[in-house]
């Protein structure tokens, strides 16, 4: 049997997400956005309430969560410099007093006092420099150490295997501990020394990476393992694998952002599959993604009647090219491709109208998005496509490819069928094994087809969506594509002095992959979640996950 | 007795040690990366994958992999999941309630199976007989996850006479009734035919004659004598029907959301992680030899003939 993961394969592991109601259409729902359910009966303050969850990949670890299973976890655990605003996705200050910079390159940041980790210490600077410190650090094999490659000495602290991991070789030792960029100034007060101005920055602080970690993290890490103690809205109880982590409210908690319940429990389940058999059975609470299954011919609006909703993520779907591979080399047969493909058809037959077309490579969701950057090549027109493809003078066959168990059989079958028909080529879906299959081949750089990818910002910004997938020899830059022109537009862009500037020059970087064409973007991701009886305000956050300052427990 | 029972206790050993290493090595070699999956839609970061090799011991050749990996399993340590964590303590939380399905299977088929059996085997031709021989057909001719889904749709959503998920963990036993029946189904047919077969066969058997020619009551006849000797093939396979049942039970488990060693098995499998599977496959070989020894042993209980030495 082929236990569906769905979830496993589609739910890339930085899922933030930004809310922006009513943006580009694409679902009739009820509970969009802010409104949900009705709100009948009165709330109890103590209630308890389960949510879906996975399992967490990694030990709960903030530099080392970037998943979602382990991310909602993390977050209701801990709270870091600023946090995003769950409907609007806006970064604003938490244990953050202020932010301060002159120039983008230097930061004096302050901390609020009042604020205690779970266990009765308070955060300090002193907690931040040290947790960014130990994430940086390679030997400790942190998965978020690159969020900190902006700042002065990372390359001290973090080195690459010259070879790869593969190879013989080992990556040296760091020759420091310490990124020297950071400096505590006093209890309250930190500087952060970056290596070029970067306007952008700031954004990034409410992010897993950068949460502040307690003093007794340091002195037992196995023993914080087993009892992960944060600053967050929510304490850790306990955990149980495979079934369940618990955690309650932390009435000491310094933010504003108080939950309106007590107890909130994490149930693991096999699949999404069984958490939608569950919630609809009465046994969950909460799923924040409807498997196909229930998504399929609108099941779910039926079977959760005014218990639903559904919101756009700033997540993206697209077809990537391998640059190494000479068939697809040539530009004009790249936007022939894309002109061919029927995306307005595929997302009503398929996905049921939870996708919204993609009109450039920027997420509409995020700030700095432009519309229509792609111009009229990401729009269905058959006979545009058959002019590039002579113009091209291609003759063969196309070949698409993913990983067969994320269940994306079907669109890709019917994105092949969309370019058969539009351009008379052959075109072959050729599906590989497994997700950790696929991701090894394309990261040994051996696709020989065009290749399913997927982006979910990491924090709500357009450089998000460039820096980290178009630039040459970017971490996730999988077709292998490079552009001196790109590469500049977007140096320029990270060093403007405002953010305003920095959106401005991003676009204009945005326009050159209109011209190179070295990804199809096909469409933006919209997430549908429902909720149990017990509920009121449940709504899905800016993070894709339960928003836990809203939802409310119904009184017996 | 006891020299049969030792002799069979030591040939658990090399079996023990074959399997584990089959196991490991079958992992070992699926294709895939084992971190490749693991940090989403990006590559990881190589830093975070060298410490992961390193602490699994990733980078060691194969036989040096396994040689550490059985020193710490004779300690009692089964060693930790890429997730950080630790083996055993899953292996102890999961394989409780799949033992459970298992049994509650177990009980389903031996219980239906061998009183449709004996019913449809003394009354030989009619009515019952063709409706226990149809029924049985059809449970034979549908796969599990078709009982499944359809029973958990049917008595869980629409008649809401069960849980549809049984997500607790220890399971309750009164919430494992549908699964486990979902589970013995098959078997459950296979049971009641081979029962059915038998009785018939040995019903007409001298020494039933003789035993009803004694004057014995119907019911000894058929309850010590018949029922006694018709029963070794059907315990034959009952025995090596509960290893089957448990490493069967991961479709089950699946549809129904049990917290057994299916989704451990799967997902272990899944994420290369050799360590999690060769632990609870290897259970499951044990579980398989001891449940086979105990059949064994029954066959002289059954069968007074029958001596070991």
């Amino acid at each position: 049997m082929r236990k569906p993961r769905w979830i496993a394969a589609s739910v890339m592991p930085l899922a933030l997400a930004l809310t922006i109601a009513g943006c580009g259409g694409g679902s009739e729902d009820t509970g969009s956005g802010g409104t949900t359910g009705g709100n009948t009966g009165a709330a109890d303050a103590d209630g308890a309430l389960s949510a879906f969850g996975t399992e967490p990949e990694n030990p709960l670890v903030p530099g080392n969560t970037t998943e979602s299973g382990g991310s909602k976890v993390i977050r209701a655990l801990f709270v870091g410099l600023t946090r995003y605003d769950p409907v609007t996705g806006e970064s604003k200050n938490a244990v953050a007093k202020e932010i301060a910079t002159t120039d983008s390159k230097t930061y004096k940041i302050t901390l609020n006092s009042g604020w205690k980790f779970h266990d009765g210490t308070p955060v300090k600077a002193k907690n931040f420099v040290d947790a960014w410190n130990y994430t940086a650090y390679s030997p400790n094999g942190q998965q978020g150490a690159s969020f900190f490659e902006q700042v002065q000495g990372y390359k001290d602290v973090h080195t690459e295997d010259p070879d790869g991991t593969a190879g013989p070789q080992k990556a040296p030792e760091p020759t420091a501990k310490e990124m020297s960029g950071l400096k505590v100034v006093d209890d309250s007060t930190f500087e952060v020394n970056l290596n070029a101005p970067f306007a952008v920055f700031p954004l990034k602080l409410g992010y897993n990476p950068f949460f502040p970690l307690p003093d007794s993290f340091f002195a037992d890490q196995k023993a914080f393992e087993a009892k992960p103690i944060g600053n967050g809205p929510f304490k850790f109880v306990s955990r149980k694998p495979n079934a369940e982590i618990v955690l309650t409210r932390n009435d000491d908690y310094a933010g504003d952002d108080k939950a309106k319940f007590k107890d909130l429990t994490f149930k693991i389940f096999e699949s999404n599959e069984a958490a939608y058999t569950a919630i609809v059975g009465g046994d969950l609470d909460f799923l924040d993604t409807i498997p196909p299954t229930g998504i399929a011919g609108g099941k779910y609006k039926q079977d959760l009647e005014g218990r639903n909703g559904s919101t756009p993520y700033m997540g993206n779907q697209t077809l990537t090219f391998p640059y190494y591979d000479p068939t697809y080399t040539n530009a004009d047969l790249r936007k022939a491709l894309s002109l061919a493909i029927n995306r307005q058809e595929i997302v009503d037959k398929i996905f049921d109208g939870t996708r919204i077309p993609a009109d450039g490579w920027v997420n509409p969701a995020v700030p700095g998005y432009a519309k229509g950057q792609c111009g009229d090549l990401c729009t269905y027109n058959p006979e545009k496509a058959k002019e590039y493809l002579a113009k091209s003078g291609f003759k063969g066959t196309v070949k698409l490819s993913t990983n067969a168990d994320g269940g994306h059989k079907d669109w890709m079958t019917a994105t092949c069928n969309s370019i058969k028909n539009a351009l008379g080529i052959e075109c072959l879906y050729e599906p590989i094994p497994t997700f950790a299959e696929t991701r090894q081949k394309i990261n040994a750089r051996q696709m020989n087809a065009i290749f399913r990818t997927g982006w979910i910002a990491d924090y709500p910004s357009i450089e998000n969506f460039l820096n980290q997938l178009y630039r040459t020899g970017a971490s996730s830059n999988d077709g292998e594509y490079t552009s001196p022109k790109l590469d500049a537009i977007l140096a320029k862009a990270d060093s403007a002095p405002s953010v305003d500037e920095a959106n401005k020059l991003y676009q204009e970087g945005e326009r050159v992959l209109a011209e190179d064409f070295p990804v199809i973007p096909l469409w933006n991701q919209t997430a549908q979640y429902g909720w149990s009886e017990r509920l009121d305000n449940a709504r899905l956050s800016s993070l894709r996950e339960l928003d836990l300052t809203s939802v409310t427990v119904k009184k017996k | 007795m006891g020299r049969y029972v030792l002799r069979r206790l030591l040939q658990l050993i090399p079996v023990f040690i074959g399997t584990t290493f089959l196991i490991y090595w079958l992992v070992w070699s699926l294709p895939g990366d084992a971190f490749a999956g693991k940090c989403g839609d990006r590559p990881c970061p190589d830093a975070y994958v060298q410490a992961m090799m390193d602490k699994f011991n990733l980078g060691d050749p194969l036989i040096v992999q396994y040689g550490k990996y059985m020193l710490n399993v004779l300690q009692g340590n089964f060693g930790e999941t890429f997730r950080g964590l630790d083996v055993g303590e899953l292996i102890g939380e999961a394989y409780p309630n799949t033992i459970r399905l298992a049994l509650v299977a177990l009980a389903i088929e031996a219980v239906i199976g061998l009183a449709a059996g004996v019913l449809t085997g003394l009354r030989g031709r009619g009515f019952l007989d063709n409706l226990v021989l149809v029924s049985t057909l059809f449970l034979i001719s549908l796969p599990v996850f078709v009982t499944g889904f359809v029973l958990q749709i049917t008595l869980g959503f629409e008649l809401k006479w069960i849980k549809t998920t049984v997500s607790a963990s220890p399971a309750p036993w009164e919430h494992l009734i549908v699964p486990g029946f979902v589970l013995g189904s098959l078997s459950m047919a296979y049971v009641t035919r081979l029962t059915r077969t038998s009785i018939a066969e040995n019903k007409r058997a001298d020494y039933v004659r003789t035993a009803t020619a004694k004057g014995l009551r119907q019911r000894r006849v058929v309850g010590v004598h018949l029922l006694r000797n018709s029963a070794i093939p059907v315990v034959t396979f009952l025995g090596t029907d509960l290893g089957a049942l448990m490493g069967g039970a991961i479709v089950t488990e699946g549809i129904f959301d049990i917290k057994g060693i299916g989704s451990l098995v799967y997902d272990g499998i899944i994420g290369k992680e050799g360590v999690t599977v060769t632990g609870v496959v290897t259970l499951l070989v044990m579980v398989y030899l001891l449940s086979n020894l105990l059949v064994d042993l029954l066959y002289a209980v059954l069968d007074p003939r029958i001596r070991y030495d």
